[in-house]
């Protein structure tokens, strides 16, 4: 169920992770998914993993708690690593697995592949697990300040993307919520066959938008009544500042990025 | 029918960070029959518990019996329709459940799932109208054209339309006006009464409580803190502040009647009328 989805859910904890600047999160993240496509042998590899691993841990949160909201996914991994494995032809026959052939480059590949996937997945959902929706969105909104030049709508792309985040809980509840009614006046979702599970998905669906429209006029109304006029002249209640242990962490992350592009062939 | 907890806990998102225990070794019996109510302050687990009475909520250890129904970790219950027809929940904020394009097809929409014929439907409506106070003449229009005290009587009526054995009421009366809320709940007492139903109501009104109940659990932070007769539950003033609860108001006049003017009036679901002759007879036998 949704409780078992962590990627996009915020735990709160007293880690250093959590305490560096969004921005900062955003610019190493982003700088990984990049650099991860450039690891090429065991040793570059095994770097990387034991960066993410550190990351992970410095997080303070539960490693069981990791795993188990990564569950989704493992299927994903584990079908890349089989789909290596039956596909690619390279190297020497190791053995034959239900009649098909198993080369020792298949077997590579396909570990390197499915670990790179999860190094990938791990990492992106750290810098969810440690930082808030609107911290967040408050970074993507300054990183990409110099786009208004361009008139990029910069604020207002920044605004959609809070509203949303902050109403994605409230509407997972909401759904929770009226699927119980639902399922309490004979509503079957789970069972049955599949044309009857479409239409009772139209019970929930219906009072889901009502509310979700009437959330939004109500949002929009105390919006303006609070005499919100976009971003112009706006300032700031958190104001994000670049400090000392921001500096550690980027200076660290390049020591990373050296190591890699050291130790690949 | 019948209903008992035995050692029940429920534990929302275990082993996550964000674990919750709501409820904690709840254990308590309500015969068939009974009108019982429920209260305790904000997040004391009321409507978790209720979510067990149909199945939607199972227990996270110990046992729900709901009839020949048994609810149990790690044991898939057999029929979950067949409980979920015989008991009928009216949420919080009922209203927020309807969606058909008619009041009469929303209203039909629970008794059809569970295999009523049109013609049962059809005379059962009336019934329920009335029950509810709305007028047939409203049946074909939408919904979502109704005022927010209508769509609460026409969501409480489609469950009614179920004919449940078993009612279940989550603050059934929340947001009506004083009027409507009397109605309301006078309507629930009433058909408790008529149709022999096991009625549980979960209720932050110790008036509601005291006056339409003759069984009474107190629950704090998911453990049981009182459980009672609602006459001898809400005199003891003491308890009821450890929980943030306030004692009716029927009984808080009593109180201060015995305080100040040394009048003893036990009290056993007097009206007002009979209130008023009983302190009369007092003071005039005191004299
Ligand atoms: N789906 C859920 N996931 C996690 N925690 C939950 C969930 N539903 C309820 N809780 C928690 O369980 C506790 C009890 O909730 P519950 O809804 O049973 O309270 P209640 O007694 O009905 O309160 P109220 O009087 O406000 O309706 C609350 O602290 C709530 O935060
Ligand atoms: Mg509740």
């Amino acid at each position: 169920m949704a409780s078992s989805l962590i990627i996009g859910q915020y735990v709160p904890a007293d880690s250093v992770v959590h305490k560096l600047d969004p921005r900062t999160k955003i610019m190493m993240i982003f700088t990984f998914v990049i650099i991860v496509f450039f690891a090429n042998n065991a040793y570059s590899y095994l770097w990387l993993t034991v960066f993410s691993l550190s990351a992970a841990a410095l997080t303070k949160v539960k490693p069981r708690f990791l795993l188990k909201g990564l569950k989704p996914v493992w299927f994903l991994i584990v079908f890349t690593f089989l789909l290596h494995l039956f596909v690619t032809r390279e190297g020497d026959v190791l053995t034959t697995l239900l009649g098909f052939p198993v080369y020792s480059g298949a077997l590579i590949q396909g570990f390197q592949i499915s670990l790179r996937f999860f190094l990938l997945i791990l990492v992106t959902s750290l810098l969810t697990l440690t930082t808030t929706p609107i911290e967040i969105t408050d970074a993507i909104e300054t990183l990409l300040h110099p786009l208004k030049k361009i008139k990029f709508p910069v604020h207002e792309l920044a605004l959609m993307m809070s509203i949303s985040l902050r109403f994605i809980p409230t509407l997972m509840q909401e759904t929770e919520k009226i699927s119980k009614a639902q399922a309490s006046r004979g509503v079957d979702f789970k069972t049955g066959p599949l044309k009857e599970r479409i239409q009772a998905v139209v019970p929930l669906l219906v009072p889901l938008f009502v509310s979700a429209f009437k959330r939004a006029e109500e949002l929009a109304m105390a919006m303006e009544a609070r005499g919100y006029r976009g971003g112009e002249g706006r300032t700031r209640l958190r104001e994000l500042e670049i400090v000392a242990r921001d500096y550690v962490a980027i200076g660290l992350f390049l020591v990373v990025m050296v190591g890699l592009f050291y130790l690949r062939t | 029918m019948d209903i008992s907890f035995k050692e029940v806990s429920h534990t929302y998102q275990p082993n996550s960070p964000f674990e919750y225990h709501a409820l904690k070794d709840l254990s308590f019996h309500i015969q068939s029959g009974q009108f019982v109510a429920i209260v305790g302050h904000t997040g004391s687990g009321k409507s978790t518990l209720i979510q067990h009475l149909n199945g939607l909520l199972k227990p996270t250890s110990g046992e729900v019996k709901i009839g020949d129904y048994r609810l149990k970790a790690d044991e898939k219950t057999a029929n979950i329709k067949g409980l979920r027809e015989k008991v009928g929940v009216v949420f919080q904020y009922p209203e927020h459940q309807l969606f058909e394009e008619t009041i009469e097809k929303d209203i039909a929409f629970g008794p059809k799932n569970f295999g009523a014929t049109d013609d049962e439907i059809k005379a059962r409506l009336p019934k329920v109208l009335g029950a509810v106070n709305i007028d047939a003449s409203l049946l074909n229009r939408s919904p979502f054209d109704l005022s927010g005290g209508q769509m609460r009587r026409v969501a409480i009526a489609g469950v009614l339309a179920m004919e449940p054995e078993v009612l279940v009421l989550d603050e059934p009366t929340a947001g009506l006006d004083p009027k409507g809320q009397q109605e309301v709940m006078d309507m629930f007492y009433r058909l408790h009464h008529e149709k022999g139903l096991t009625t549980i109501l979960v209720t932050h009104s110790m008036e509601d409580a005291l006056k339409y109940a003759d069984h009474v659990i107190i629950l704090e932070q998911g453990k049981k803190h009182l459980e009672g007769k609602p006459e001898t539950i809400f005199v003891q003033k003491d308890r009821l502040k450890q929980v943030q609860l306030d004692v009716p108001e029927e009984i808080q006049f009593l109180m201060d009647l015995e305080a100040r003017l040394g009048i003893k009036i036990t009290y056993d679901k007097h009206s007002i009328d009979d209130l008023v002759k009983e302190i009369k007879a007092q003071l005039g036998g005191g004299r």
